[in-house]
């Protein structure tokens, strides 16, 4: 049987669906990884966004990780992107794909995450997920994706 | 159907979670149907990603009063609490642009006013960006060129008439909506239009346009029963 320190550092290591880069460590959508009274494990995890379409897909990873695990989904308190661990951001920035900030103003620019350039225009709010937003680069020209802070 | 547990917000009223899940769900199913026909690429990922926001909350909200596939699938129109507002056709993209802003500046309201509610306080933060989205089109439209303001207008004119009733159950949501919805016309150069209300939605008497709605979302579902998204 697992450890419970072990079973938290498998739960911790399933790669996010819609963005295979993260964890769901690193996007701390893994909230607890607990014993149930029975003695099995129950991963306890909260959506990035409430319609998040990759929830089903997350819970048959983790069952599949953590055979006999059940998984708890809870919507409180609120994910917040200020939850994505240092690694994560580092991860995010090696991929192309701009971290967020601090999760207070809508109207922060990103920095290009090729040149590093502050100048960056937003080209739509809405990316490939709800988590993510369109910008281009005034500088470099690079179009990339930034996480919007939540 | 089980009784909910509802705790009372700032104003002193409860959510209420079966017309707030069907105004999530019916504006949801409103947006979907953009898919394939929105203006741009961007567009259409974008308001395929609102509508994704709102399904999220129309379930979670919905799960409250039973299974939410029944709820969603068996009801007739009739038994739907949603406002009158988010049943209106999408018409041209001001349609869409200018019952978003109405709609998602009072949900924004009402969700802040309700951080006791798990929905509500994960809910209001996506809904802000919904309401800037919606903000910043009705700017770019408003001050566009003549014929997206004349569209603008139009749209305007015939969506105000359904805004009295989002505020039936709780008056005191009125002055913080005007005021941004007010302040976003005004900076749009677009007037606040003086028309009739129409209200009727939360008690299950709609405009013609939600049966139609209906027909087409429950059609697979009355055709197939049990089938699971
Ligand atoms: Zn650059």
């Amino acid at each position: 049987m697992v450890t419970l320190e072990e079973a938290r550092a498998i739960a911790a290591a399933v790669p996010d669906p819609e963005l295979p880069v993260l964890t769901l460590g690193d996007l701390g959508i893994l909230r607890d990884v607990v014993r149930r009274e029975d003695g099995g494990i129950e991963v306890v995890i909260t959506p990035t966004y409430s319609g998040c379409p990759a929830m089903d897909a997350i819970r048959d990873d983790l069952r599949r990780a953590l055979p006999g695990a059940s998984v708890r989904t809870v919507l409180s308190p609120p994910w917040t992107t200020d939850w994505i661990t240092e690694e994560g951001r580092a991860k995010l920035r090696e991929h192309g794909i701009s971290p967020p900030g601090r999760a207070v103003a809508l109207t922060l620019s990103p920095r290009c995450p090729r040149c590093r350039s502050p100048r960056t225009r937003l080209v739509s709010r809405y990316g490939s997920t709800a988590c993510k937003a369109l910008f281009t680069c005034t500088d470099c020209l690079e179009p990339f994706e930034h996480v919007k802070e939540i | 159907m089980t009784e909910p547990v509802e705790g009372t917000g700032k104003h002193g009223n409860p959510l209420n979670s079966l017309a707030i899940g069907d105004d999530c769900l019916v504006l949801s199913h409103r947006l979907a149907e953009w898919i394939t026909w929105a203006p741009t690429l961007e567009e259409e990922v974008a308001l395929a990603n609102l509508s994704l926001d709102l399904l999220g909350q129309a379930r979670a909200l919905l799960s409250r009063h039973g299974d939410e596939d029944e709820l969603a699938y068996l009801r007739d129109p009739g038994e739907f609490r949603n406002c009158l507002l988010v049943e209106q056709p999408n018409g041209d993209f001001a349609h869409t642009v200018v019952r978003h802003l109405l709609y998602t500046a009072f949900l924004f309201e009402l969700y802040g006013g309700h951080p006791e509610d798990e929905v509500a306080a994960k809910g209001v933060k996506e809904i802000a960006y919904h309401r800037d989205y919606a903000r910043v089109w009705t700017l770019r439209l408003g001050l566009g060129t003549e014929e997206s303001h004349r569209r603008m207008t139009a749209a305007l004119a015939d969506l105000w008439p359904y805004t009295g009733e989002l505020f039936e159950d709780d008056p005191g949501l009125r002055a913080p909506w005007d005021a941004f919805v007010g302040g976003t016309l005004r900076e749009a150069s677009l007037a606040v239009p003086e028309t009739g209300q129409r209200t009727g939605g939360r008690r299950g008497e709609h405009t013609e346009h939600l049966a139609a709605l209906l027909a087409e979302m429950q059609s697979l579902h009355r055709e197939h029963p049990g089938a699971r998204w």
